[in-house]
């Protein structure tokens, strides 16, 4: 009896409290940010979001817009005489995740003034409406003087149909790396830069001698995501000179996918050359990081990131940190199917992706939003975020300053960037990559070529429509 | 009565006593089995979060405290459990309140469309819980005003988990004898008083098993706190728990086998003390 | 409300009675009683599930084209999942994993508990069901963690313990590997009703069949079961919901390997999440809805007749 009612007083002190803490957490975060009502008068506010959080993913991101940004911001606005307040909504989540909140915000007006995107949702987005070109947000983008330092291509990754929708955050490229030890184990170079498919193959036979090796880690399959096509599959086929969209048309069963899936073949099934089960383990990314780091997988194609946040021996940054990273590792360019097969005619290829940061048409202090966009990018900031870890930046002039100290990414902004290709940003994008994932897993798993083609041609007509498939 | 003759129907015979020795074995054998199979999953929330430098693998670790260090820093980190605390605690008392006026009423009422009512609430709460219904939800807690808001989260998920708590409580309440409610009624209980007074007291170990079935579901529950609250100091546990990735997606196990752990720990506690002082019985009632 | 109640039969505490108003309640006072409930639910549990309907018969997408102009499909999204070959494996999947680990799994380990621990006491009881509410109280994410480092090729526990290294689990029995893992989570409460139930069999037709030779296994099939038999109905039927609409097997398989392990939430999750193809995916959920209506309804029809 007295438990009842010490239950129920409980439960209502609880309901009080609820209650209660609801009530005080009135104020910017029960308001609709997006229309920045404030007690103060004259106070302008804007809020900005991103998948960063202290503590947790991007936390050097995070970091660097708590405590430099908007203070030094919020000084600038101040010596002009505005009253800015600049609130930052962390988030820490997985991207889909982060992609559905920010798209449930924008579909119901609501969100943060400036928002990061990953640069392939931007096409997207912007045929939800949700998302608006920045000419049409705010008057003064289109005199920033930022933009001539950020090559065509790379703002082309924040662009849909020709219109900027933001600025890019940053790049970053594709490389093979290497395991030098191992290298000189099997007899090869340590300076190793292969021109040709068959060059690596044959570092991998090579490197299959030694016991415990697994020579290529060529990412496949449908547990490895977005990783698969970024990494995997879409490079190689920039390597045969097939690009994945031009001119409206997605290319379907092509000679140059039929390429790609026999390299696949050769290395997983055919010669053993890689490791076909860990492309079906659900953390087998994470795993091929942690393999690399203990030299059990010589050859890997990843991305920069894996050297400046995954191997990195620095302090609480690198998750699977190699303390001889410097000296072991090697990375060389992508080379195409054979010299001069890729797109462009080029030699070697990459790929490259990257976020973008856009203003939100629902923005009720547009020009500020934009403002602190443009100062975000502007080449103090990029110092100051450096200083945390370092990664390629999307203007030219900061790229040249910064980099210096990191002959990695020196090397790929001035050899990989200018060899690269992108995504193309359209809607159905996330789908059609699900079907190349699907195609590197039928072959990896044992099914022929020409099937796993088919199959793929056949779900793309089902996902952008039969007349926008391209074969030959 | 039952007398205590002891009815054996053979003497024991050496053949029989070994049987039985097997027996016995078997059985125990049995139950290590059964134990390991429950223990040896749980190793891992044991020895990784001590570990300097954890994998998925289960190894003796390099003994430290530093993940835990790390987790103190985070800002987020320790808020979050209070967070889930809180949201668990708003949840439970709703849910117990609502759900037991309600199962008593529907257990000895004949409502109309009463078997319907429930089994139908029962199956839409499977839907509204998963992601389908994320946009629904999603644009209702903004046309209320409730978005961003932990009662607008508490409501949300009192709704979803109402209907298996009525359900199963109504089950209880059936089987609770109705001897004791006449007796009070004799002596002019109202019907408030009877259900404070008579019933939630037999229907105790009941009530206490679904308040923590409630808690273990609020508990764990990452969808609708992620879509419904923006702020990441409000967030509770289940949320933050995937803050602990890099950019490139990878987990980091030291932050993560730590959190786990602290992650964990609450709604254990909560249940052995719950456990201990309630105890878990369904159908208990009086014994005839 | 003066209405008289007629009074009850001698008491036996019978589980299945129908409702009788022993404290005066009246209808419009019950209804008060239901009220509050009823309100939270209907608001943000039935509002919510009603669009959700309205939903599936749309081509709603999340971003897109279809998110600014959304249009009525009509059934189109039904037809598309009954013409989809993943949708009826996914269909068959489901079935095996509900039945081998719910059903027959959770049920079955979770009453030889009750049964066996109805006589053990102390230290040895306790411990066991502290392992076993352990593992359902954890929370869903950490149980991921625990089960994918059991299972981990290189240095994971059972293969260490098994002395088979490089075994890859998860790759060659992932429906065997998830089925026990479901089991592994759900049984304390299957455990916990049994034994409740249990301890509720009237002692006396237990010492009545024993004093007439009963073996244990007959005691069992003529006492214990018939009395039990409207709790194993709703154990069961609980149990079938539960495991048919868990997510958790995606964090250990992610549907994997090539969709071996892709029950129906996992299903739902993949299409509606990475496409953003909300409408399809509310589709998708009302045909589980229904799904899930055909088994209560079974369970209902199966519980009546053996009134």
């Amino acid at each position: 009896m007295k438990s009842t009612i010490r239950r129920v007083a409980t439960g209502a002190a609880l309901m009080g409290m609820v209650a209660l803490s609801a009530a005080c957490s009135t104020g910017p975060d029960n308001e609709d940010p997006a229309t920045g009502e404030s007690a103060s008068q004259g106070t302008q506010a804007i809020t900005l979001t991103s998948n960063a959080i202290v503590g947790g993913k991007n936390a050097a991101e995070a970091e660097w817009i708590d405590e430099w940004l908007i203070p030094e911001f919020t000084k600038m606005q101040k010596d002009k005489g505005v009253d800015a307040s600049v609130k930052f909504e962390p988030q820490g989540v997985d991207d889909e995740d982060y992609k559905t909140k920010v798209a449930l915000d924008l579909s119901s007006g609501k969100g943060s003034d400036v928002i990061s995107l990953d640069g392939i949702w931007i096409g997207e987005f912007a045929q939800a409406d949700y998302i608006k070109p920045l000419d049409e947000v705010t008057d003064m983008a289109a005199d920033w003087d930022g933009w001539s330092q950020i090559p065509d291509a790379v703002q082309g990754a924040a662009s849909f149909e020709d219109q900027r929708y933001g600025i890019p955050q940053g790049s970053d490229g594709r490389v093979i790396y290497y395991n030098k030890t191992l290298f000189e184990e099997a007899g090869l170079p340590s300076d190793w830069q292969p021109t040709s498919w068959d060059e690596i193959l044959d570092a991998g036979r090579a490197l299959k001698k030694i016991d415990g090796v697994v020579p290529i880690q060529l990412n496949a399959g449908t547990a490895m995501g977005e990783a698969t096509s970024m990494q995997g599959l879409l490079p190689m086929l920039m390597g045969t000179g097939q690009r994945l969209w031009e001119d409206g048309k997605w290319a379907g069963e092509t000679q140059g996918l039929t390429d790609v899936l026999n390299l696949y073949k050769t290395i997983y099934v055919d010669e053993g050359l890689g490791d076909p089960i860990l492309q079906q383990e659900a953390a087998g990314r994470d795993t091929s990081f942690s393999e690399f780091a203990a030299g059990n997988i010589a050859i890997l194609l990843e991305g920069d990131y894996f050297w400046r946040s995954v191997i990195n021996p620095a302090e609480g940054v690198g998750t699977a940190p190699m303390e001889d990273r410097d000296e072991v590792v090697g990375y060389a360019k992508i080379p195409s199917m054979t010299a001069g097969s890729g797109i462009e005619g080029q030699d070697f290829v990459s790929m490259s992706g990257g976020a973008a940061r856009v203003l939100n048409p629902n923005s009720e202090n547009a020009d500020l939003a934009w403002e602190l966009l443009a100062f975000m990018n502007s080449p103090e900031a990029f110092e100051a975020r450096a200083a945390g870890t370092l990664s390629i930046s999307p203007r030219d002039d900061v790229n040249e300053e910064l980099l210096k100290s990191d002959p990695m990414l020196t090397f790929v902004s001035e050899e990989v960037l200018p060899v690269t290709a992108y995504r193309p940003g359209l809607a159905e994008y996330p789908e059609v990559s699900l079907s190349l994932q699907q195609a590197t897993l039928d072959v990896v798993s044992g099914t022929s070529v020409e099937e796993a083609s088919k199959k793929y041609a056949d779900d793309l007509g089902g996902i952008v429509g039969a007349d926008a498939v391209m074969s030959n | 009565m039952t007398t205590n003759i002891d009815m054996k129907l053979k003497q024991p015979t050496a053949s029989s006593h070994l049987l039985k020795m097997l027996g016995r074995m078997a059985f125990v054998l049995m139950l290590v089995v059964i134990g390991l199979f429950f223990a040896i999953p749980l190793m891992w929330l044991v020895v990784a979060p001590f570990d300097a430098n954890p994998t998925m693998a289960v190894k003796w670790p390099e003994w430290t405290l530093s993940n835990f260090e790390r987790l103190l820093q985070n800002p987020y980190a320790l808020g979050s459990i209070l967070n889930s605390l809180l949201l668990a605690a708003g949840t439970m008392a709703l849910t117990v309140m609502f759900g037991t006026l309600a199962s008593y009423a529907l257990s000895r009422v004949r409502i109309p469309g009463r078997d319907a009512l429930l089994y139908g609430m029962l199956l839409l709460s499977s839907i509204v819980t998963g992601t389908a219904a994320m946009v629904p939800t999603f644009q209702l807690m903004n046309a209320i005003g409730l978005i961003n808001t932990q009662t607008g989260v508490i409501l949300v998920m009192a709704g979803g988990v109402l209907p298996t708590v009525i359900f199963i409580l109504k089950d209880f309440m059936d089987s609770v004898p109705k001897s004791y409610e006449e007796s009070a009624r004799l002596y002019g209980a109202k019907p408030y008083q009877i259900l404070r007074d008579v019933v939630v007291p037999v229907a105790r170990p009941g009530i206490a098993f679904i308040a923590i079935w409630t808690v273990v579901q609020v508990w764990g529950n990452f969808l609708v706190p992620y879509i419904l609250l923006r702020d990441p100091s409000s967030q509770p546990a289940a949320v933050m728990m995937f803050t602990f990735y890099t950019e490139s997606g990878q987990a980091d196990l030291r932050l993560i086998s730590a959190f786990s752990l602290i992650f964990a720990l609450p709604v254990l506690l909560i249940y052995f003390f719950v456990n201990r002082k309630f105890g878990f019985r369904f159908y208990g009632g009086i014994k005839s | 409300m003066s209405t008289l109640t007629e009074s009850p039969p001698v008491t036996r505490t019978r589980h299945r009675r129908r409702a009788d108003d022993v404290a005066g309640l009246g209808a419009r006072r019950a209804i008060a009683f239901v009220g509050p409930a009823l309100l939270v639910i209907a608001l943000f549990l039935l509002f919510p599930a009603i669009w959700t309907v309205y939903l599936g018969l749309t081509n709603y997408r999340l971003t897109g084209l279809a998110a600014a102009n959304t249009s009525f499909v009509g059934l189109e999204n039904y037809a598309s999942a009954f013409t989809d070959p993943s949708f009826w494996n996914s269909l068959r999947l489901t079935v095996v994993f509900v039945g081998a680990s719910g059903v027959l799994g959770q049920t079955l380990l979770g009453f030889t508990l009750a049964w066996s621990l109805r006589r053990v006491t102390g230290w040895a009881r306790s411990t066991l069901e502290a392992l076993v509410l352990a593992a359902w109280v954890i929370p869903g994410s950490v149980h991921a963690f625990l089960w994918i480092a059991l299972l981990d090729r290189r240095g994971g526990t059972l293969n260490t313990i098994l002395n088979t290294p490089g075994k890859a689990w998860l790759i060659d029995n992932p429906m065997t590997v998830i089925v026990l893992f479901n089991i592994w989570v759900g049984t304390a409460f299957s455990m916990q009703l049994f034994s409740s139930a249990l301890s509720a069999v009237p002692p006396s037709q237990l010492e009545s069949a024993r004093m007439a030779g009963a073996a244990g296994w007959q005691q069992l099939r003529d006492v214990v079961i018939p009395n039990i038999r409207g709790h194993i109905l709703t154990n069961t039927l609980m149990i079938t919901l539960w495991t048919f609409n868990t997510f958790t097997p995606y964090l250990l398989t992610a549907g994997g390997p090539n969709g071996k392990t892709e029950i129906l939430s996992v299903y739902i999750y993949q299409t509606a999440i990475p496409g953003g193809q909300l409408g399809f995916g509310a589709a998708l959920s009302m045909i589980m809805l229904i799904i899930n209506l055909f088994i209560a309804l079974m369970y209902m029809r199966v519980g009546r007749s053996k009134k």
